[in-house]
C-alpha cells in the first residue's frame, strides 16, 4: 500500500481495517499531540473512550471546542495540555473539568480564536511555515500567546497576524461512510475534519458504515479524505454519541445537560467513567447499554438530497 | 409592567436592528431567536450564517448548539470553518454579527476570556470562539446582555474582542473593516457609542429609569439628550417567539 505507514508503523499490504482497540493501540502513544476533530458534529467519542480505557498519558489534546470528550479525557488523567479556542459545554454552559484544571494550574493550555486555531491547522495541512490573518484590533490574546505574532506586509499594507502550523501526531476523524482503504465521505457540518486529517502524521478514521469503493466513486465530490493519508479504518457505528452524525442520529442534548451535573462532582465523574467507559469493552456495548428509549429519541427521519448526475463519460 | 420577560424584550429589540437581505452571523440562544424572528417579520430575505460553516440556514426547530444538525438540513450551503472565516468573514461578506460576553466596557470592548489575571485565572471563561474576528470584520456588531453592574465595568479585565479600544480613533487606526459595536441591547434600555466611541444611554425600555440604568453600570454613564422610550414588543412578535420559535421557553423564560 503506497504512502503512509500502517498502524503497526511499517508499510504492509494488509487492509487498514481493524478494531478501534487495535487502532488506538498502534497509533496513539503517550505524549502525543492528538486532534479529535469535529465542530459539534461527528465528535469521535468512541475513540476518546478507547484512549481512556488504554490509559494513555501526557497527551496534548487539541480541538477548537474541547467539548465533553476532552472533559472526560482530562478527568481520566490522559492529558497534560489542551489547545483550544472555545472551552464550553456547547449550548449548556461551562466545561467544568477542563476549566477547573486550568484554574487550579493543573493543566497547561494554549489558546487561540477559532480563526487562529483553524488557521494553524490550515497551515499544517497545506505545508506552510505560517499563515497570515488580518488584524482584529484585539491584542490581549496575542500578548499572552507567543505563537501569535505580527509581521510586516511585504507589499506595504497593514501588519498581518501570523500563526505557525499545527501538525498533530494523530488526528481522529469520524465519518458517515468510507471504503476499506479510507476514502471518506462526510456531509453536514464540515468543521475542520479535512484540515486536521491532512495536518496530522497519522489518521484514524472511524465510520458509521464501511462501503464498497464503488459507493465512494459514485460521488467523488463528497470525498474529503483520500485513502493515502489514512492509517487505520474502523467500523464504529454510533461513534459520535452524545454528539451526532448528520442523517444517522441526533445530538443527545439530554446527555450534554446531564454532564453539566455529573461533572460538578469528581465522585460522580469517577462513577460515570467506571460505568460507561472502563466497564464496557467497546462502542457496541455502549450503544446497547444506552437502551431502546435513547435510540428512539435520537432517531431521525430521512431528508434525501436530489440526486446529481456525474454523466457516464 | 407588560407581560414579557427580559429575554423576550432583548430578543425583540435585537430583531428590529436587522434589515432585509442582511447577511448575519448568528449565535445560538437569544441571537438565534432574534434572527429567526426578523426572518418571520420584516426581513424575509435574511441570510443566516453560522460559524460552524452553514450559509443561508433555515432551522426548522430551535437549534440547541452552534452546530445543531437542523442548521444544515435545508440550508443554502455548507463550507469548512476555514472557508467561513476567510471567504465569508475576512473577505467582508458578513454584514452583522451578534456578540455577548461576561464583561462589556465603556468603549464596547468585550471580555469572554478571563476574570482576573490571564496566567492565573480567577474565573476562566470559554474564550473567543468566533467573536474576536466577528467583532473586527462584521460591518455592524450588536451586543445583547442583561444590564448588571458586574457586566459593565469601566474597563474589561481582558479584551477578547475589540470595541473602540480606548477611543474610536484607536480602532480606526488598526484598519479593521467593521464599524464596531453599534448598539448594545440590555433589559433596561439601549446603549450606543458617541463620536468618541464611548457608550451612552440612548433609549429606555418602558418602565426603566435612568437612575436604575446608571446604578447598574460600572462607569459614569452619560445620557443622550434626546433619550427615547422604546416601543414595547408587539403581540405578533411575542406570539412568534413563544409559539413558533421557543415553545418550551428554553431561552425566553429567563431574565436573560
Amino acid at each position: 500500500m503506497p504512502g503512509r505507514a500502517s498502524p503497526g508503523g511499517a508499510k504492509t499490504n494488509m487492509t487498514k481495517i481493524c478494531s478501534l482497540k487495535e487502532a488506538v493501540q498502534h497509533t496513539v502513544r503517550d505524549g502525543d499531540l492528538v486532534y479529535c476533530a469535529g465542530f459539534t458534529h461527528l465528535i469521535p467519542f468512541a475513540a476518546g473512550h478507547e484512549i481512556i480505557r488504554q490509559g494513555r498519558k501526557n497527551l496534548t489534546l487539541a480541538r477548537a471546542t474541547p467539548d465533553l470528550i476532552y472533559d472526560q479525557m482530562v478527568a481520566a488523567g490522559c492529558a497534560k495540555k489542551v489547545i483550544f479556542s472555545y472551552m464550553g459545554n456547547p449550548g449548556v454552559g461551562s466545561l467544568r473539568i477542563v476549566r477547573a484544571a486550568v484554574e487550579a494550574g493543573q493543566l497547561e493550555w494554549e489558546e487561540y480564536s477559532h480563526f487562529g486555531m483553524i488557521s494553524r491547522l490550515q497551515a499544517g495541512a497545506t505545508g506552510l511555515p505560517f499563515i497570515p490573518m488580518k488584524q482584529t484590533a484585539a491584542t490581549d490574546l496575542e500578548r499572552n500567546n507567543p505563537n501569535i505574532k505580527r509581521v510586516k506586509d511585504p507589499y506595504g499594507g497593514k501588519d498581518v497576524i501570523v500563526v505557525p502550523p499545527l501538525n498533530p501526531d494523530v488526528a481522529i476523524i469520524h465519518v458517515q461512510r468510507c471504503d476499506a482503504r479510507g476514502n471518506a465521505h462526510i456531509w453536514g457540518i464540515l468543521g475542520e475534519q479535512k484540515e486536521a486529517a491532512f495536518a496530522a502524521k497519522r489518521v484514524i478514521v472511524t465510520a458509521e458504515e464501511i462501503v464498497e469503493e464503488s459507493v465512494i466513486r459514485s460521488d467523488p465530490n463528497r470525498t474529503l479524505i483520500p485513502e493515502f493519508i489514512v492509517t487505520a479504518v474502523c467500523h464504529v457505528p454510533h461513534a459520535s454519541h452524545p454528539s451526532y452524525t448528520q442523517g444517522y442520529y441526533d445530538r443527545d442534548n439530554a446527555f450534554y445537560l446531564a454532564w453539566d451535573k455529573i461533572s460538578e462532582s469528581p465522585d460522580a465523574v469517577r462513577i460515570w467513567l467506571d460505568e460507561w467507559v472502563y466497564g464496557l469493552p467497546d462502542r457496541d456495548a455502549y450503544w446497547k447499554k444506552l437502551g431502546p428509549e435513547v435510540h428512539k429519541r435520537l432517531k431521525i427521519s430521512p431528508r434525501l438530497a436530489a440526486p446529481v448526475d456525474y454523466g457516464n463519460y | 409592567m407588560a407581560d414579557y420577560s427580559a429575554s423576550e424584550l432583548m430578543c425583540v429589540h435585537s430583531a428590529r436592528l436587522l434589515k432585509d437581505h442582511d447577511r448575519v452571523l448568528v449565535g445560538v440562544g437569544i441571537p438565534n431567536l432574534a434572527c429567526n424572528l426578523a426572518l418571520r417579520t420584516h426581513a424575509p430575505n435574511l441570510q443566516m450564517i453560522y460559524e460552524a460553516g452553514v450559509i443561508g440556514s433555515r432551522p426548522s426547530r430551535l437549534p440547541l448548539s452552534i452546530g445543531d444538525p437542523t442548521l444544515v438540513s435545508g440550508a443554502a450551503g455548507v463550507c469548512s470553518m476555514y472557508d467561513l472565516f476567510t471567504f465569508y468573514l475576512q473577505r467582508g461578506n458578513v454584514d452583522v454579527g451578534f456578540l455577548g460576553g461576561a464583561q462589556i466596557d465603556k468603549f464596547g470592548n468585550i471580555n469572554a476570556t478571563v476574570i482576573g489575571d490571564y496566567a492565573h485565572p480567577k474565573t476562566r471563561l470559554p474564550g473567543s470562539g468566533g467573536s474576536q474576528e466577528i467583532a473586527a470584520w462584521a460591518d455592524r456588531c450588536y451586543i445583547m446582555t442583561p444590564h448588571q453592574k458586574r457586566r459593565f465595568p469601566e474597563k474589561v479585565d481582558f479584551a477578547t474582542s475589540a470595541g473602540y479600544l480606548s477611543g474610536r480613533a484607536q480602532r480606526e487606526a488598526t484598519g479593521v473593516r467593521g464599524r464596531g459595536p453599534l448598539v448594545i441591547v440590555t433589559d433596561l434600555g439601549i446603549l450606543e457609542p458617541d463620536e468618541t466611541g464611548e457608550l451612552t444611554l440612548t433609549a429606555l425600555h418602558p418602565g426603566a429609569t435612568v437612575e436604575k440604568v446608571r446604578e447598574n453600570t460600572g462607569w459614569d454613564l452619560r445620557v443622550r439628550q434626546d433619550l427615547r422610550i422604546t416601543e414595547p414588543p408587539t403581540e405578533k412578535e411575542l406570539r412568534i417567539l413563544r409559539e413558533e420559535l421557543d415553545p418550551e421557553g428554553i431561552h425566553l423564560k429567563g431574565g436573560g
